[in-house]
């Protein structure tokens, strides 16, 4: 299935892009989500665990996405 | 209440006439500003980029949140993004209550929110031509409450 994944900030320096259509299994989780993404930081520039947000909320690594879901990484905020 | 991300200068005495209502015996507004400083590095300007759609939910639930804990609907939060020059304001919570208390504990309730959990980034310019994105977590990765 195909899930679209936004990088912000610094998360967009690391993959010289803010978005990207990514192929992942059926069934996958956030979590085999970012061990696909790990694939493509080859500096191991990104945190063990980065924040992630699906369709706009923060989610947990055992979360089962779907066709479709926008899948951000969410670099350490700094609003304010 | 309401709740905006904005690209154009933010307007302090606006928001603050917004929340002003003969019911509030208190009104109080807080401003963010860009500083000349930050770590001991002189600053030029403040680049603000958000998550826009969830920056925008973000900051509703946490003015939903001070409602529902200082009972008041007298909230304004907005965010600025894009470049800021030094003294500009990059966030502007106005916020009115019968009493004083409780709209200081809303006003600060939300500035702390904000920055534990809504999804806006800043990268400082420097005197010498660098830029940075600033990490005021080290990098905390838990997901925010």
């Amino acid at each position: 299935m195909t899930i679209t994944a936004l990088f912000f900030a610094s998360y967009a320096d690391v993959f010289g892009r803010d978005q990207v259509e990514m192929e992942v299994p059926n069934g996958s989780t956030v979590g085999d989500f970012l061990r696909h993404l790990r694939a493509l930081d080859t500096d191991r520039r990104l945190p063990p665990a980065p924040l992630v947000a699906v369709n706009e909320r923060y989610a947990r690594p055992d979360l089962v996405l779907r066709p479709g879901d926008e899948v951000a990484v969410i670099p350490p905020v700094a609003g304010g | 209440m309401r709740t905006a991300i904005v690209r154009d200068p933010l307007q302090p005495s606006a928001a603050l006439a917004e929340v002003a209502s003969v019911a509030n015996g208190a009104a109080i507004v807080f401003v963010g500003t860009v500083r000349e400083v930050n770590d001991g590095r002189p600053v030029t300007g403040i680049e603000y980029s958000a998550y826009e759609g969830m920056a925008a939910r973000e900051l509703a639930a946490i003015a939903g949140e001070a409602a529902a804990r200082s009972g008041t609907t007298d909230i304004v939060v907005e965010h600025r993004v894009g470049r800021l020059e030094l003294g500009e304001a990059s966030v502007v919570i106005a916020v009115a209550h019968a009493h004083r208390a409780e709209a200081y504990d809303a006003s600060r309730y939300i500035i702390e929110q904000i920055k534990r959990r809504v999804p806006i980034w800043k990268r400082e310019e420097y005197v010498d031509g660098t830029r940075e994105w600033v990490d005021p977590t080290a990098s905390r990765t838990e997901i925010p409450r």
